[in-house]
């Protein structure tokens, strides 16, 4: 398959999704001065009242969110996910141990945001929010899985935290395909035995370019969409590790509790095959293109590609 | 429908808590009766007079809600609750202990009648306002009463929810500040004094009161002052003596997050009967 040439950032199909949550009057946004980056302030300014502006204070909206969803509202909450970060314990003791349905966006996700630099570029968000009980974690890959994905999080019965891009990226759905996205289950974009790559946001669309690299060289590649972190779906890592014989991760993340970590650690418990691991290895970002940064971080296309190819040679 | 309870039978009921309060702590050989003590006047009140609740129907949406921030003084919570007929004897009397459902900090998952799930101060203030946001989209009269501790306002959350409070004229919201002085390690003053709160909250556009939290009359009326709102938060700040009650307890920073012994415990339903 050829990775289709539209662009879209995932930060757009949060905005289109909140629109279309809001048929259930239930929905309310919250904010904290980034309605405009995260895409909330399309739901501003349609729906004013249901819009909660919170100025820059997230410990506070976080929590404000817990006591809006104790009173049965349905609250969506964003800023960027550097940001979220900064309310961790409130989001930890206030939303995910009360198990209160928040549904948390940061937006501008990994080092892909770019010239911002590394204070705006958070590596470990998906790492922190895995160790709490009750939440469920969504990396979308592009602007229509995002949109899809989203309007299926708010029905969930607990807490959420949606990470979303800033840029665009090659769109790996199109708005057809997108509708049978599904939370917890891992999305099979390609089939093939040699290996299997699994990732998630940015690098869906580079893993898919990856996979038609090694097609050319003889190599044939199983790539699905890790779109849940959490709750893994470990079936279907399972069926294709086992098919494949060792598993590629990539993701615009620390390789330190991110996807590749949730993988391995289900790999150490059952199939034990070769794995490599493709993300941040244990540094920060700094300002630049975000296709700049990902070479020297050795994160592109091409870095997918030489870890598949030393994963095959170690089976 | 509240209880309509008058200042006796409010004084009565809260001599009673604060008997529960020193047994349950003293089953459990820990917890917290100096902050439990302090607060216990004005929960009473609170309860006793004007909280809109049923304890036959705990989960009542429309109920006013009562936000315990300071959530180690988690035996005051307990107390009025069994008063009230929310939980049994035999809750309180486990507090703290394997499956309890008196938790070490008042906790809504498992607690009837326990509105928040605190233990980490700074947070309430901003979980009280999401539940008047909710009160005034359901255009519901119901009000949020969220109580916080005089050192837990050197959290810098409050103040965010403070400022927020105001710009969202939230005038469902009031907040009581039960100003004991001390705070885990020592006197308030000695760990870092928080000035003049009355100031410091007025100036974040919010009608301010002063009482003595002790004084049964004062808390009725600051109650009803308080409901009085025309667009702006209401808070009361309650003047009140940590470890009120027990002598050797009063004023004593040691007996923050302590329990008696024996022999205190004697000494202190002594004094309490």
């Amino acid at each position: 398959m050829s990775a289709p040439s539209d662009g879209g950032a995932s930060r757009d199909g949060y905005g289109r999704a909140l629109i279309r949550l809001a048929v259930n009057p239930d929905i309310v946004v919250l904010e904290a001065d980034l309605g405009k980056s995260t895409k909330s302030c399309h739901f501003r300014t349609e729906f004013p009242d249901r819009t909660f502006s919170l100025g820059i204070a997230e410990q506070n909206m976080m929590l404000v969110g817990a006591g809006l969803a104790s009173s049965g509202k349905i609250p969506m909450a964003s800023t960027f996910a550097i940001f979220t970060e900064r309310a961790f314990e409130q989001i930890r003791n206030g939303i995910a141990r009360p198990n209160l349905k928040v549904h948390i966006c940061g937006s501008h996700g990994g080092i892909h945001t770019g010239s911002d630099g590394s204070s705006a570029q958070s590596i470990e968000d998906l790492a922190i929010y895995r160790t709490l009980p009750n939440m469920t974690i969504i990396h979308p890959a592009d602007d229509f899985s995002a949109e899809e994905l989203t309007i299926q999080v708010a029905s969930l019965n607990g807490p959420s935290y949606t990470r979303t891009i800033r840029n665009k990226v090659p769109r790996s759905y199109t708005i057809n395909t997108s509708k049978h996205l599904e939370i917890g289950k891992g999305s099979l974009l390609k089939e093939g035995n040699d290996v299997a790559i699994i990732s998630c946001g940015v690098m869906v669309s580079k893993s898919i370019e990856a996979a038609n690299i090694l097609e050319k060289e003889g190599i044939s590649s199983t790539v699905i969409d890790m779109h849940t972190i959490k709750p893994l779906d470990e079936n279907i890592i399972d069926f294709w590790s086992k098919k494949c014989g060792c598993i590629v991760t990539a993701e615009d993340h620390s390789i330190i509790g991110g996807l590749g970590s949730a993988i391995a650690e289900h790999n150490s418990r059952t199939n034990l095959v070769p794995m490599e691991m493709v993300g941040v290895k244990d540094r920060f970002g700094e300002s630049g293109e975000s296709e700049e940064l990902f070479k020297i971080m050795s994160m592109s296309t091409g870095d997918i590609v030489k870890a598949a190819k030393k994963c095959i040679e170690r089976k | 429908m509240p209880f309509n309870m008058d200042i006796n039978e409010l004084e009565e009921m809260a001599l009673r808590c604060r008997i529960n309060i020193i047994k349950m702590i003293h089953k459990a050989q820990s917890g917290h009766p100096g902050g439990s003590l302090s607060a216990i006047d004005m929960i009473v009140g609170l309860y006793g007079t004007e909280l809109n609740i049923n304890p036959l129907e705990p989960d009542w949406e429309d109920r006013d809600r009562f936000i315990m921030s300071k959530g180690h003084a988690s035996p005051a919570i307990y107390s009025i609750l069994y008063e009230l007929g929310f939980i049994q004897e035999a809750d309180f009397m486990s507090f703290r202990s394997l499956g309890s459902k008196c938790q070490g900090h008042v906790d809504m998952k498992w607690t009837e009648g326990v509105d928040f799930s605190a233990g980490s101060l700074g947070m309430g203030l901003s979980f009280g306002l999401g539940c008047s946001f909710a009160a005034k989209l359901d255009n519901s009269n119901r009000n949020i009463w969220v109580m916080v501790g005089d050192g837990e306002t050197q959290e810098g959350q409050l103040w965010e929810a403070i400022m927020a409070a105001n710009y969202h004229s939230t005038d469902n919201l009031k907040l009581i500040v039960d100003r004991n002085g001390i705070q885990n390690d020592d006197f308030v003053s000695r760990q870092m004094e928080v000035g003049d709160l009355r100031l410091k909250i007025q100036s974040f556009g919010w009608e301010v009161i002063e009482i003595d939290g002790h004084n049964m009359y004062e808390i009725s009326d600051a109650i009803k002052w308080a409901n009085k709102s025309n667009g702006k938060p209401m808070a009361i700040i309650a003047n009140t003596i940590k470890g009120k009650g027990i002598s050797y307890m009063e004023n004593n920073p040691s007996f923050h997050g302590k329990a008696p012994n024996d022999k205190e415990y004697n000494i202190a339903m002594e004094e309490l009967s």
